[in-house]
C-alpha cells in the first residue's frame, strides 16, 4: 500500500517534469532552432515575467485566497518609475517610490480581506480596476519613455552572461523557496490555507500572515513592472493587462489547490517553464496565438485533473 | 387501518462506522398528541429524528406511519408521506416573501408547463392559512421573509409543515430563541394543531415546557429506549433518573494528584448574550469538570478565555497575577493552552501532516529567527506523538488519514509541547472509541499528577462525574452551581443545576 503511495506520489511530482522534457525532446527533433542558445535564453525571458508573478501568486493562491491585482501593480510600477525618470529623479529612487505604492496596494488588499473580511477574490477585484484606473489617470493614458541607461539595465542587461531579468527570476524562486519551506511563516501560510480556524486557536496570527502574502504578491508584481518598463523603454499604463490569469494557471499546473493548504513553489516554478516551454515551442511552429490560448487551457483542466486522481488515490 | 398509533417506530438500531448511537430505540405518536422527546446531549434524539425524517438509513428496525410500514430515502419523501420537521437552525431564504418560502418547490404555475408562477394565488393560499393560525395580524404574504423576526420565521416554518398536510410534525427545540409572548404564540398554534389530530414530536430540554404541554414523553439514554410515561402521573425526578439513570460505568481513573496552589482564576468572565459574569477557579492537579446541556455557554467561555472569541469583560489571574489574553497566542505564552472539541473546525489542520500539526502551534521551541530546526522539530514532534501512543506510520502521515482517537492524540501532543500550565480539554473523548477513551483518561491524569490544571468540557454525565474532582454547571450562560466529590455530584444534582436551577 505505502508502495502505491509512493507511485502516485512520484508521479504527482515528476509528471510535469516528463510533460516539460517531453516538449524539449520533442521540440529539439522538429526545431532546428529550439536549442540555440539564442531560443533558450528567449524562453528565460519570457518566463521570467510570469515566473516571478507566480512565485507571489502561489503564496496567495496557498492561504487560500487569489490575487487579481498584479496586473495592474505592473502598470502602476511603470507609469510612477517612468514618470519619475522622465522628470530626472534617480532610477533607485524611482523603483523605491513604486514599491512604496505596490506595497501599498497589497496592503489594501489584505486590510480588505484579513481585517474587514472582503473575499478575496472581490477585494483584488476592486484593486485591479482602480489600479487599472489610476495607472490611466496619472499617466493621461499615454505611456513614458524611458531614456535612463542604467534603469533599462533591470530589463534588458547582462549579469555574467545572463539576461537580468532571469538573474531576478532566479532570486524571488529562491527566496520565496526559503521562506516556504524553512521558515515558519511558511509553515502559517499552509495552516491558514488548510485551517484558518484551527491555526488561529494554535497561536498563529492569521490575520498578519495574510496581510503579509498580498504584500509579498505586490511586491512581486512590482518587480516585474521594473522588469517590463525596462524592457520596453516605456512605462505603459496599459502593461500587465490579464497577467494575473498566466500566474494563476502556472500555479494550478504546479498541483496547488484554489482552496489552500495544499502545494507547492516547486510545482509552479515547474508551472511557469512548462507554459513558456509551449508558448515558445507553438510560436516556433506558427501556431496561431488562437490556437495558444486552447491549447493553454486545456493543459490546466489536464493538469488539474491528473493531480485530483492522484490525490483522489491517496485518499 | 393501523392501530392508535399514527407513526410508530420500533427497534431501531444505527451505528455510525462501529459506533451504536441507537439501540432498540422506539416512539409511538398519538394522533393530536403533543409527544416530548428527551434525553441527554448524545442520547440519540437527533439521530432519531433523522432516521424517521429520511436523512439516515436506520441498520435495523421498522417505522410505522398511518398503519404502513415506510421506509423513506430523502426527506422529500418524508415530507410528501405526512411528516415535516422544523430543525432547530431555520433556513429561510431572506429575499423572498413569506408566500414563496412557504411554497417554495412547489409553487402553482399559471400555465401548466410553463415557468410562471402564480402569485395571486400563492398570496391567497398563505393568507388562509395565516388566518386560520391567527397570525394575520402580524404577518402578511407578501412580505419578505428578512423582515419577520426570528420567533414569526418560526411561525412561517411551522405554518410551512401544515402546509403540507402533515400527519406527523417534528419540532426540535421550537422555543430556544423565542421570548415568553413568542412562546405562547406558539403553543397556541400547537393547540390549533392537537385540535387536528396531528401527532406532534417535540424535542426539549425545558422541563417546564414539558410539563405544561406534553401529553406524553419518550426518553432515550445512550441510544436506547428507556420509556414512555404519561406527564400526567411523572415528576421531575422521575424524568431525570431515566434521563441519567444508569451506574457509573466502573473503569475511571482516579486523580490521586496532589492539589496545589489556584493556578488560574477568572473573575466576572462576561461576553454579553453569550455568558455572563462567569467565576471560576482551578488548582494545580485538579480536573475540574464543566457540565451543561449545550449552549450553556461552557465552550464560548474557554474560547474567550485563550483569546479565540472577544471578551466584554473579566479579570483573569495566572497564578496570582492578572495577565491579559487578546489573541491565541497571547495564552499559549502564558502557557494556557485548549484542545478544542471540534478537531476538524478548530483542532488541527486536516490536509497537512502529523509533524506539522504538532510543530504549528510550538515554534518558539522550535525555531531560531523564524528559521524552522527541522531536525529538533521531528525529533520533538516524534516524542510527543509516541508519548501519547499515537498509532501511526510516522509523523508524516496526513492527519486526515487518522481515527478520531488517534487525531485527539494529535491535538494533545500539540498541546502538551506547550508546557501547559492550565489545560483546557472541550469534549475530550467525542467521537472517539472506548480503549481510546481509556487511553485519554489515563494521559489526563498523568498531566494532573505533573502538576497541570485540568479544566474538562464534558457533556458525558459519567465521565464528568468520574474523571473530576470538582463539578461547575452552567446554564443559560450563567454559572449555576458548583458539586464536590461524588456524594454530591451525582448525575441527578448536576441535571437538576443544569436544567435552570433549584427549583423543586
Amino acid at each position: 500500500m505505502t508502495q502505491k503511495k509512493d507511485i502516485g506520489k512520484i508521479l504527482r511530482q515528476f509528471g510535469l517534469v516528463f510533460v516539460a522534457l517531453f516538449i524539449i525532446v520533442f521540440m529539439s527533433i522538429k526545431s532546428d532552432v529550439f536549442l540555440t542558445s539564442q531560443n533558450i535564453i528567449n524562453i528565460l525571458r519570457q518566463i521570467s515575467i510570469n515566473g516571478i508573478l507566480a512565485v507571489g501568486m502561489t503564496f496567495v493562491i496557498l492561504t487560500g485566497g487569489i490575487d487579481l491585482s498584479v496586473g495592474s501593480v505592473v502598470a502602476i510600477t511603470g507609469v510612477i518609475v517612468g514618470s519619475l525618470l522622465q522628470s530626472g529623479t534617480n532610477w533607485f529612487l524611482a523603483s523605491l517610490a513604486a514599491l512604496v505604492i505596490s506595497a501599498i496596494c497589497g496592503v489594501f488588499n489584505g486590510w480588505l480581506i484579513s481585517y474587514v473580511g472582503f473575499q478575496p477574490f472581490i477585494a483584488t477585484l476592486s484593486t485591479m480596476t482602480i489600479g487599472r484606473g489610476f495607472a490611466q489617470v496619472y499617466s493621461n493614458g499615454k505611456p513614458y519613455t524611458i531614456s535612463d541607461p542604467s534603469f533599462k539595465v533591470i530589463g534588458q542587461g547582462y549579469f555574467l552572461g545572463i539576461p537580468v531579468p532571469i538573474i531576478l527570476l532566479v532570486i524571488f524562486c529562491i527566496i520565496g523557496l526559503v521562506i516556504l519551506t524553512m521558515t515558519t511563516f511558511g509553515r502559517y501560510v499552509f495552516a491558514i490555507g488548510g485551517n484558518m480556524n484551527a491555526a488561529k486557536l494554535s497561536g498563529v496570527r492569521t490575520q498578519r500572515v495574510q496581510l503579509m502574502v498580498y504584500v509579498m504578491s505586490s511586491i512581486c508584481a512590482w518587480m516585474v513592472g521594473l522588469i517590463l518598463a525596462a524592457r520596453i523603454s516605456s512605462g505603459q499604463p496599459t502593461a500587465g493587462e490579464s497577467y494575473e490569469m498566466d500566474a494563476i494557471a502556472a500555479t494550478a499546473i504546479g498541483g496547488t489547490s484554489m482552496s489552500g493548504g495544499i502545494g507547492s513553489l516547486s510545482g509552479t516554478i515547474i508551472g511557469f517553464v512548462i507554459l513558456g516551454l509551449l508558448q515558445n515551442s507553438m510560436n516556433l511552429m506558427n501556431i496561431n496565438s488562437f490556437w495558444q490560448q486552447i491549447v493553454k487551457g486545456l493543459l490546466i483542466i489536464i493538469a488539474v485533473f491528473l493531480d485530483m486522481r492522484t490525490k483522489g488515490k491517496k485518499a | 387501518m393501523g392501530g392508535k398509533y399514527i407513526l410508530e417506530a420500533t427497534g431501531i438500531d444505527k451505528a455510525f462506522s462501529g459506533v451504536t448511537v441507537l439501540k432498540g430505540a422506539e416512539l409511538c405518536i398519538e394522533p393530536g398528541e403533543l409527544h416530548a422527546l428527551m434525553g441527554e446531549n448524545g442520547a440519540g434524539k437527533s439521530t432519531l429524528m433523522k432516521i424517521i425524517m429520511g436523512i439516515y438509513t436506520k441498520d435495523a428496525g421498522k417505522v410505522v406511519l398511518d398503519g404502513k410500514e415506510v421506509e423513506f430515502k430523502s426527506a422529500r419523501e418524508a415530507l410528501d408521506a405526512g411528516i415535516s420537521m422544523i430543525h432547530q437552525e431555520l433556513s429561510p431564504i431572506p429575499e423572498m416573501t413569506v408566500a414563496e418560502n412557504v411554497f417554495l418547490g412547489r409553487e402553482q404555475k399559471k400555465i401548466k408547463g410553463l415557468p410562471f408562477v402564480d402569485k395571486k394565488q400563492l398570496n391567497q393560499k398563505t393568507q388562509e392559512l395565516l388566518v386560520e393560525y391567527e397570525l394575520d395580524q402580524y404577518i402578511k404574504p407578501t412580505m419578505k421573509m428578512k423582515n419577520l423576526n426570528i420567533a414569526q420565521i418560526q411561525m412561517m416554518e411551522i405554518i410551512k409543515a401544515v402546509s403540507y398536510n402533515s400527519k406527523v410534525i417534528i419540532m426540535d427545540e421550537p422555543t430556544s430563541s423565542l421570548s415568553e409572548k413568542e412562546t405562547e404564540t406558539l403553543f397556541h398554534i400547537i393547540d390549533n394543531l392537537r385540535a387536528k389530530k396531528v401527532g406532534i414530536i417535540y424535542i426539549s430540554h425545558r422541563m417546564e415546557e414539558v410539563f405544561e404541554l406534553a401529553d406524553r414523553v419518550s426518553v432515550l439514554r445512550d441510544g436506547q429506549f428507556i420509556g414512555c410515561v404519561k406527564v400526567a402521573d411523572a415528576s421531575r425526578e422521575q424524568l431525570i433518573n431515566m434521563m441519567v439513570g444508569r451506574e457509573l460505568e466502573g473503569g475511571y481513573p482516579t486523580n490521586t494528584a496532589k492539589k496545589g496552589a489556584v493556578v488560574l482564576e477568572l473573575k466576572n468572565f462576561t461576553r454579553k448574550g453569550v455568558f455572563e459574569d462567569v467565576n471560576l477557579k482551578v488548582r494545580a492537579g485538579e480536573i475540574l469538570g464543566l457540565a451543561g446541556l449545550v449552549g450553556a455557554g461552557r465552550s464560548e467561555v474557554m474560547r474567550a478565555l485563550v483569546g479565540y472569541d472577544k471578551l466584554d469583560f473579566g479579570e483573569i489571574y495566572l497564578e496570582g497575577k492578572q495577565i491579559t489574553i487578546r489573541h491565541p497566542q497571547d495564552a499559549i505564552k502564558h502557557h494556557i493552552v485548549m484542545a478544542s472539541e471540534d478537531r476538524k473546525e478548530l483542532g488541527l489542520v486536516l490536509c497537512r501532516n502529523i509533524k506539522e500539526n504538532v510543530s504549528l502551534q510550538n515554534f518558539d521551541k522550535l525555531s531560531g529567527a523564524s528559521f524552522i530546526q527541522k531536525p529538533k522539530e521531528r525529533k520533538l514532534a516524534k516524542e510527543y506523538t509516541e508519548k501519547m501512543a499515537t498509532k501511526m506510520n510516522g509523523i508524516d502521515d496526513l492527519v486526515s488519514s487518522l481515527s478520531g482517537g488517534n487525531q485527539q492524540k494529535v491535538v494533545l501532543a500539540k498541546c502538551l509541547m506547550s508546557e501547559p500550565k492550565v489545560l483546557i480539554m472541550d469534549e475530550p473523548t467525542r467521537g472517539i472509541d472506548v480503549g481510546a477513551k481509556a487511553a485519554i483518561y489515563n494521559i489526563m491524569i498523568d498531566l494532573a499528577k505533573q502538576g497541570i490544571a485540568i479544566i474538562m468540557i464534558s457533556s458525558e454525565m459519567p465521565e464528568l462525574i468520574g474523571m473530576s474532582d470538582r463539578v461547575m454547571v452552567m446554564a443559560n450562560g450563567r454559572v449555576k452551581g458548583e458539586l464536590e466529590g461524588e456524594e454530591t455530584a451525582s448525575q441527578q444534582a448536576i441535571m437538576n443545576l443544569a436544567f435552570g436551577g433549584n427549583e423543586q
